[in-house]
């Protein structure tokens, strides 16, 4: 699998270290329920298709990067870096 | 036998090569298979489960018969395919599956209990006892039915793993191949063009046909010629495309020849290509014919004998009889006539056909058996008139041409039937970025086959942007490929599917008949399609038999799965530089070299190598050592390398608010020159990791990790600060390997630095920090102490670690003290119940250490949340204890259990475990840290530690952590 990195280009996805859903960028207030603590650290879909990670490229630059690819076709559907994702939820 | 004329081959030179122990001569330029057919050794090896006597069936990489071992003891290697193996000098190759030779096989009369080893044999025969499989029945079988041996020794080949990138890889250089690659260099695309044999031309090798106005293999020379000449193409022979991955991922393993593994090259390279497109251009597989004992040595398949004949001058017969369904049968028979070899019949399965050569011409006709143990003798015939036997040494069969398709299946794709060529053809689209042409693509003559090539070659050319012209196609044969469906030839006997696995036409219809109805089904029931030859010469027929068998049409009942590799890959290749230390990079710190010098045993700490304990003169044992050391620091001074921890420098206006989140406790309170223990917490409530944060400066720190943890917290640090809060203005590295860092611990340890130092540290606090000045070099000192004893941690640039090391050694020498080790290091910091990654595993929370009070309730940090959740604290939670040996055995261990006194050692009365030991000099007994169920609480109970492992039983004294200066007045000094 190759991973385009939003700062270096693509590379081999050996590159890269994988972290898990794109969720984990949605973190809870301190006082949220319990539900929404567990839902946060413990639950994730396992999806047949399109999915959001989080991918460190640690073998480069260093970025996090948010992918959505196909979990079916390992097709890469786009990425970008976790720090603009999450700016621009904060908008 | 070699034919007086022709073939590509060397014939100035001999090269002298053993099979079986015999000694024969071929020439440079054949094959161990063509040199073998040349001295007229047609038996080449045993079968997989009847032992029978079996010749090559191909002269290519889909050779399922002749299998041999090649070289000996480490270098050995089995299942080589006699036909892909190139000749050299001294070639050593040995016949397997049979003792003591392919000649004469002991359980060559397993074949004469055939009818009891039909399909699912195994399965229905050694049913019970059931212990007796493991024991008794696999290793039997194991040993009578399989394949070559590996050495048991330890490979002493070089293996390489290469990465290659282009615009367009072609797989394969036929002339399908080879006009793709021409159309897109003369473009000036980036091409690779790998071939698996070690010349490239495909067919046009093997063949007669002419191109160009010349002979095939002429032009193919001419065409690699221009190739080579033109920087922008890599040609790669004896390099087979073994698996398509995603993004155009291809992985390939290369052979590397002979003489250049003499001269120090790699024996074979497993390459990674990455390609923006690629070309499948890997040509098709004849089909052998199921009849009556069609693997007699002898029978090929009719394109291995015209390339014996054509490539490699040699006749596999002396009376070829030819047996086909298409009209490649009459091509081999024109192409042996021409080579001056007689052929006794032609016997075509089609009524109609017809021929002008001078031979006899059986049409309509079928071969039904063929005698002859181990080399084939006669075969006989069946025409409308009844049947015949013929004299033949050599029958070369065509059953039609397999598109090979295997690479478009490697992502799931399916291949499609194609009625008119009775064949399956790759569909559309199964690879991303891949196409296909030429023969695998079901274009069969050599015009249509240039005419894919080039076209599809610009349709990948147009995709990546290059503009290229079609250039008039060279003048080649358009004859059309006519075929008569024939499968299997009905009648009595076995008759060979699967040469490979022994599979019969029988096997496959008792498949069917068991209700095994499923292709996949059939494959496992059966084995066929499975081992080193996968497949490729059988699976069509298979399933054409399986879906006759069932009422079935072929597409209906579908194929089982091509997975890669296409053909065999060593493990060595795949597994290239991962051998010994290559298996991870390793790490040494800047006083390696003194530690080795002083002897000292070096033992891995991650990826660091670390010095266990400097042994002197008369210390026999490593213990005598270790308490001498910790002797150093508890009443003189010690030298320790602790360059290993993790050292991240941070900067910006935000660093107190990144501490603040990801310390349980409050750093932005920190005034510069100090630094404050911290302990990290995942978001889950568990322990990441403790280490001690300095501010050198207003707007300079600098954090440390354990060794263990410190990619770990560089990469949490980098997740917080763009996933978390990207809106912080930071800015943090690692500077690890940038600075060398040693303890000076003791309480001569400020005696020592003094001395050293620019600056007067008299009044230097504990926990303090400062830039100093160490004989003109800037250096940083530190205040801590993971002993217990005044400690200082000095650091300079790596540069003079090693100049360092030797003089803090030099002074702590005459100052009664010298250099520590790891054991030192750990038994001091047991004496102190600090902790390590031995305590904070993964699995304990900072209550279960006793240091939830570090868990600042000001503010919010990761992890703080999930740690207050209910069964995280408690007194059900394992807590942190000390341990010590209260009873007759003295001795603690490390992964014991704890147990109540008198309960049973078992996993039901579990307590908790022993984390960390070690032998006090200091206390002089052995001193334990574990955790203990509800621990806190039961101080002073004593109770029962069980390794079962070791064997060892010990009653110890529950007890505080801390057993070395409660009070940490020593480090305060």
């Amino acid at each position: 699998m190759r991973i385009t990195c939003p700062i270096c280009g693509t590379r081999d996805r050996r590159e890269f270290y994988y972290q898990g859903a794109a969720l984990a960028l949605e973190r809870p207030a301190p006082d949220a329920s319990p539900e929404t603590w567990n839902d946060y650290i413990h639950l994730r879909e396992n999806p047949a298709g399109l999915t959001r990670d989080l991918w460190q490229h640690e073998g480069g630059c260093g970025a996090w990067v948010v992918v959505t690819r196909n979990t079916v076709s390992h097709e890469i559907l786009a990425t970008a870096l976790a720090s603009e994702v999450k700016k621009g939820a904060a908008k | 036998m070699r034919l007086p004329n022709g073939g590509q081959i060397d014939r100035s030179r001999k090269l002298s090569f053993t099979f079986d122990g015999q000694r024969f001569e071929g020439h440079p330029g054949d094959t161990l298979a063509s040199a073998l057919l040349a001295n007229d050794q047609i038996l080449m090896a045993r079968s997989f489960k009847y032992h029978r006597p079996r010749g090559a069936l191909t002269a290519g990489s889909e050779e399922p018969n002749a299998l041999v071992t090649l070289g000996r003891g480490a270098r050995q290697e089995p299942n080589a395919r006699a036909t892909t193996v190139e000749l050299v000098e001294g070639l050593e190759a040995r016949g397997q599956n049979a003792w003591p030779s392919v000649r004469f096989d002991v359980l060559g009369m397993n074949d004469l209990f055939a009818p009891f080893f039909g399909a699912g044999f195994y399965y229905k025969t050694f049913m019970w006892p059931r212990a007796f499989w493991e024991k008794l029945y696999e290793p039997a079988i194991r040993r009578a039915a399989g394949l070559g041996a590996l050495s048991g020794e330890h490979n002493t080949d070089a293996y390489e793993k290469v990465q290659a990138f282009c615009d367009l890889l072609i797989i394969g250089a036929g002339p399908t191949g080879l006009m793709a690659a021409l159309t897109a260099a003369r473009a000036g695309a980036q091409v690779i063009l790998c071939d698996e044999d070690v010349k490239m031309g495909g067919r046009l090798n093997a063949e007669t046909f002419e191109i160009a106005g010349m002979s095939g293999k002429k032009w193919a020379a001419s065409v690699v010629t221009e190739l080579d000449s033109l920087p922008n193409v890599r040609l790669m022979t004896r390099t087979a495309v073994v698996g398509a991955y995603d993004n155009g991922t291809f992985g390939a393993l290369e052979r590397l020849p002979h003489e250049a593994i003499a001269r120090g090259a790699p024996r074979e390279a497993f390459w990674r290509i990455v390609a923006k497109r690629a070309l499948l251009c890997a040509g098709a597989i004849e089909r052998p014919i199921a009849f009556r004992n069609n693997d007699r040595p002898g029978i090929m398949t009719a394109g291995a004998v015209r390339a014996y004949v054509n490539r490699w001058a040699v006749a596999p017969g002396t009376q070829v009889a030819v047996f086909g369904n298409n009209d490649d049968a009459h091509r081999t028979a024109a192409d042996l006539l021409a080579a001056g070899v007689h052929v006794s019949a032609l016997i075509d399965a089609r009524p109609d056909a017809k021929t002008t050569l001078p031979i006899r011409l059986f049409a309509g006709a079928q071969v039904m058996d063929a005698a002859g143990r181990k080399h084939l003798e006669s075969i006989t015939i069946r025409t409308s008139k009844g049947e015949e036997r013929l004299q033949a040494d050599c029958l070369a069969m065509s059953g039609g041409w397999n598109p090979t398709v295997h690479l478009t299946c490697h992502m799931n794709g399916r291949p499609t039937w194609r009625d008119d060529i009775a064949s399956f053809v790759p569909t559309p689209g199964s690879v991303p970025g891949m196409d296909t042409a030429g023969a695998c693509n079901g274009a069969f003559s050599t015009h249509a086959a240039l005419a894919e090539g080039q076209a599809k070659a610009l349709s990948a050319l147009a995709e990546l942007g290059l503009a290229a012209q079609a250039e008039t196609l060279p003048e080649a044969e358009d004859a059309p490929y006519r075929v008569m469906p024939l499968w299997a030839v009905s009648g009595k006997g076995r008759a060979w599917l699967d040469f490979q696995n022994d599979v019969t036409v029988k096997d496959v219809q008792m498949a069917a008949k068991e209700n095994y109805r499923s292709v996949e089904h059939m494959k496992r029931y059966t084995t066929q399609g499975m081992a080193p030859d996968q497949g490729k010469n059988s699976n069509v027929a298979a399933l054409a038999v399986l879906a006759d068998a069932t009422g079935r049409g072929i597409p209906q009942t579908g194929t089982t799965t091509f997975r890669p590799p296409f053909v065999p890959v060593s493990i060595a290749a795949l597994g290239a530089g991962g051998q010994g230390p290559g298996f991870a990079p390793e790490r040494f710190t800047t006083s390696h070299r003194a530690s080795l010098a002083r002897n000292a045993p070096m033992i891995a700490a991650g990826q660091w190598w670390r010095p266990s304990y400097f042994p002197l003169q008369g210390e026999t044992h490593w213990r005598q050592s270790c308490d001498r050391e910790v002797g150093y620091v508890r009443n003189a001074v010690g030298v320790c390398d602790v360059s290993t921890l993790g050292k991240i420098e941070l900067t910006g206006p935000d660093v107190p608010k990144l501490l603040d989140f990801v310390y349980t406790n409050t750093f932005s309170t920190l005034p510069v020159g100090r630094t404050r223990y911290g302990l990290m917490l995942r978001e889950d409530g568990h322990v990441l990791d403790d280490g001690t944060t300095a501010r050198l400066e207003d707007d300079r720190w600098v954090m440390t990790t354990t060794t263990a943890a410190a990619g770990q917290v560089m990469k949490h640090l980098e997740f917080v600060t763009q996933a978390l809060h990207p809106e912080w203005d930071v800015s943090f590295i690692s500077v690890t390997e940038h600075w060398a860092q040693f303890s000076v611990a003791g309480p001569k340890s400020r005696d020592l630095l003094d001395e050293m130092m620019a600056e007067d540290l008299s009044d230097f606090p504990f926990m303090g920090c400062a830039p100093v000045t160490l004989a003109g070099i800037k250096a940083r000192l530190f205040r801590i102490s993971f002993s217990g004893e005044m400690a200082f941690e000095i650091a300079v640039p790596s540069r003079y670690g090693a100049a360092l090391f030797d003089a803090l050694v030099a002074r702590a020498e005459t100052m009664q003290g010298g250099a520590y080790g790891l054991e030192a290091l750990n038994v001091l910091r047991v004496e102190k119940g600090f902790i390590t990654h031995s305590e904070i595993h993964g699995r304990t929370t900072a209550f279960d250490i006793g240091m939830e009070g570090m868990v600042s309730k000001k503010k919010d940090c990761i992890g703080k949340t999930a740690a207050a959740r209910p069964g995280l604290v408690g007194p059900e939670r394992d807590q942190l204890v000390g341990l010590k040996p209260v009873g007759v055995v003295k001795q603690l261990t490390a992964g014991a259990h704890l147990f109540e006194k008198e309960a049973k050692a078992i996993r039901e009365n579990d307590q908790g475990y022993v984390t960390s030991v070690a032998f006090s000099p200091t206390l002089g007994h052995f001193l334990g840290l574990g955790f203990l169920r509800n621990g806190r609480a039961r101080h002073g109970e004593t109770i029962r530690l069980v390794d079962h492992l070791r064997g060892i039983e010990t009653l110890c004294e529950v007890c505080d952590p801390v057993f070395f200066d409660k009070e940490g007045g020593r480090a305060r000094v």
